[in-house]
């Protein structure tokens, strides 16, 4: 077993928050995991990424070597294409198509979707909107992760305790949205 | 046993724990910081009450942790790479007065420059110092080096480097905890003028590092971070450093390497494997984070007959860090076609946090500086550098900590006018306070903004070390008190602010101007922070 994504969007999208819950599930389940992040200037407002690699063999690179990733998961259309370059032929693209704007220049956001749709396995999905009608636009990452739930080759279950251990702490409403968010990003994709 | 899943950083953090450490010592720089705020947030360390509260600057740090070591304790003094600068002086000479409690010198490279001012090799520093070192090429070389750290500074009582650069410290992966060893007991050093570096006992002790580098090598060829692995084609050698190592094996996951690689995790570079390598392989490619320190090495400055590829020919870039496709197109394997980047994604620079104060500190500077022209305002390292992207565009300059005020102070030297610095609180504590002092006695016309936001912001929440003290700090220096204008950068007090910008600016001497609101993420930080002590039992 082993899967190279790229987890993609903007600093303070919940990126990180997505590759903690994974990083849970996958130690649980005695895989081997490398996971590269972005730290320090680029948090603010810039776009960051995360190397997430799984395997049941022994990583070497904490870097995903360009034209290998199985699956680009963004939480904004315009990031999901900033990695193409590491996306495996016949890799899997899955964005939420809610745009981040906070730069004058931001494109236009059906050429956007145009370019993702070229792509031969893309998923789009209103990650925030499914998120506002369960009642929290701030899982809208928690929706991308269960999108892509599948692709992981994870039990999702383990994801769910990732989710528990995660958002524990911040009381039991929180869990349940969290919770209910991942199931709904899952039934989107099936 | 389950296994921590660990950045590289954490890994180093929860290493010394592991090994008997009883202080931690630093200052925030990116990729560094998250050792310290490791054990910081460490129940344990909290408990066993080990030193962990960051220090004013780098060369504080360094000293601080001199000083527990003459006290006989073990402890881990961590920077990045520029922050070995700061901290060069002391640094250099703790390798002649050495250590008595075992001293780690942890420093993370930035190579690419994700978050710094240039890529510097730590590694110069090391040899420059006549130090070993030591470089994890993983999160458990990252974990299992500080013990052998400690072992190696207190055996031949002397400071050790740990470095790592960029990528290792930001990644995160499973790691294997061993038993944890006892902190030392207090002791003084045997020798009394161990730290005493007068002349005469300098030229001694200089002379016994020099004596004792055989020694050094000899550990080095010895290491079992300096593996040797035999491969059948010998038309070239592989000397791989660091994470060089991994972004080789990248490009093996199916096969074995088929040539000889010798993997570097400790120095001085071992002669006896390097020997080796060279006299049975027809030519040396040589993998190394950072700058070409091996390769230049064995270059030297004429044409050997070995034929050396590295970043000196060009076959790995010169600049930026490895990466598995850089490795894999220096040993000439083939390329599969990549996805290119549609031309409709754009750049997404970072930027000031919505509903920071310095934003609005800028737009009152902005609307005074209009009348005298942009280009009068030098600054500094934080996170009101982004004020010089747009729409603000408010600054000019940015070269190294403090650099504001003394570039300012310089400038009103040449009668530029007006000569204005921008700098943050914790900047200001890290090395500002000197420049101030400069601008004071030399009377420069100077209005220095002390953009203080309570906190350091960029590295991610730290506590600022003149946080309540900035006006007593720059009273004492000697600033006119009436001279000294606080004021809250909010959009209400816009005409006020700008009026004092625009007065001090009028005033011929040295003004001081404080713009004070805190950082919109601070307060959730300290909170968050104060909770986890209380949670802990911590007494801090």
């Amino acid at each position: 077993m082993k899967k190279d994504i790229i987890l993609a969007g903007v600093g303070g999208q919940g990126i990180l928050t997505i590759a903690t819950i994974i990083g849970y599930a996958v130690v649980n389940e005695k895989l081997n995991l490398k996971q590269a992040e972005v730290h320090g200037m680029s948090q603010r407002g810039g776009d960051v990424q995360s190397h997430l690699r799984i395997s049941d063999k022994e990583i070497h690179s904490d870097l995903i070597p360009e034209s290998c990733a199985d699956l680009i998961l963004s939480l904004e259309p315009m990031e999901s294409l900033r990695y193409l370059p590491y996306l495996k032929k016949n890799g899997w693209l899955i964005t939420n198509d809610k745009p981040f704007v906070n730069i004058p220049n931001y494109p236009d956001q059906s050429k956007l979707i145009d370019e993702i749709k070229s792509l031969p396995n893309h998923i789009i999905l209103d990650a925030d909107q499914i998120a506002k009608n369960l009642g929290s636009v701030r899982s809208a990452n928690m929706v991308m992760l269960g999108a892509a739930a599948k692709f992981l080759d994870l039990p999702f279950e383990k994801l769910e305790e990732g989710i528990k251990y995660i958002f524990g702490s911040k009381g039991d409403k929180i869990v349940e949205t969290n919770l209910k968010a991942l199931a709904a990003g899952d039934s989107q994709t099936k | 046993m389950k296994k921590l899943l660990l950045l590289g950083d954490e890994a180093i953090g929860q290493g010394a724990l592991d090994a008997g450490l009883s202080g931690a010592f630093g200052y925030p720089g990116t990729p560094s910081t998250e050792i310290v705020e490791y054990i910081q947030g460490n129940k344990k360390a909290i408990e066993k009450k080990i030193h962990l509260d960051w220090s004013a600057n780098e060369k504080t740090s360094m000293e601080e942790a001199l000083g527990m070591s003459y006290a006989g304790k073990r402890c881990i003094v961590t920077m990045k790479h520029v922050g070995l600068n700061v901290a060069a002086d002391a640094y250099m000479n703790s390798a002649i007065t050495g250590a008595n409690g075992g001293i780690i010198v942890a420093v993370a490279d930035d190579p690419s420059m994700h978050s710094s001012q240039n890529e510097q090799d730590s590694r110069a520093y090391g040899k420059f110092a006549l130090l070993p070192m030591l470089e994890p090429c993983n999160q458990q070389e990252a974990y299992d080096m500080p013990r052998k750290a400690f072992e190696l500074s207190e055996k031949y009582h002397i400071p050790i480097m740990l470095r790592i650069t960029t990528r290792l410290a930001h990644s995160r992966a499973g790691v294997e905890k061993k038993e944890e060893l006892p902190e030392n007991k207090l002791h003084m050093p045997e020798d009394p003028n161990q730290f005493m570096l007068l002349p005469a006992f300098a030229r001694t002790k200089y002379n016994k590092l020099l004596e004792v580098q055989n020694e050094f090598e000899k550990e080095s060829e010895n290491s079992e971070y300096n593996q040797y692995f035999d491969g059948d084609d010998k038309s070239l050698g592989i000397i791989a450093c660091g994470l060089g190592y991994n972004y080789l094996l990248e490009n093996f996951v199916d096969e074995k390497c088929p040539y000889p690689i010798l993997k570097i995790g400790q120095y001085p570079i071992p002669r006896k494997q390097i020997k080796k390598i060279t006299s049975e392989c027809d030519e040396i490619l040589i993998l190394e984070e950072g700058m070409p320190i091996v390769e230049e090495s064995l270059r030297g400055h004429l044409d050997n007959t070995l034929k050396i590829k590295g970043r000196l020919d060009h076959t790995v870039p010169r600049a930026g860090e490895l990466d598995p496709n850089v490795v894999r197109k220096a040993l000439g394997l083939e390329i599969e076609a990549k996805l290119e980047i549609p031309e409709i994604v754009v750049g997404r620079p970072p930027e000031l946090c919505i509903g920071c104060p310095h934003r609005d500190t800028y737009i009152d500077l902005n609307a005074v500086m209009d009348e005298y022209g942009r280009g009068h305002v030098f600054s500094d390292i934080g996170c009101y550098t982004l004020g010089f992207l747009p729409p603000f565009k408010a600054i000019s300059t940015c070269v190294c900590m403090g650099a504001s005020i003394t570039m300012a102070v310089g400038a009103a030297a040449a009668g530029f006018f007006p000569s204005i610095a921008a700098i943050g609180d914790s900047t200001f504590g890290h090395s500002g306070m000197t420049g101030l002092l400069d601008a004071v006695n030399k009377k420069s016309n100077v209005v220095i903004i002390i953009l203080d936001n309570d906190i350091t912001a960029m590295t991610g929440m730290q506590d600022s070390a003149v946080e309540g003290k900035i006006e007593k700090i720059c009273k004492g220096i000697g600033v006119e008190p009436e001279h000294i204008r606080v004021f809250v950068p909010l959009k209400k007090n816009h005409a006020e602010n700008v009026k004092i910008i625009q007065e001090e600016i009028d005033y011929n001497g040295v003004s001081v101007i404080i713009p004070r609101r805190e950082c919109i993420h601070a307060r959730k930080a300290k909170q968050k922070r104060e909770q986890f002590k209380f949670d802990s039992g911590g007494n801090k």
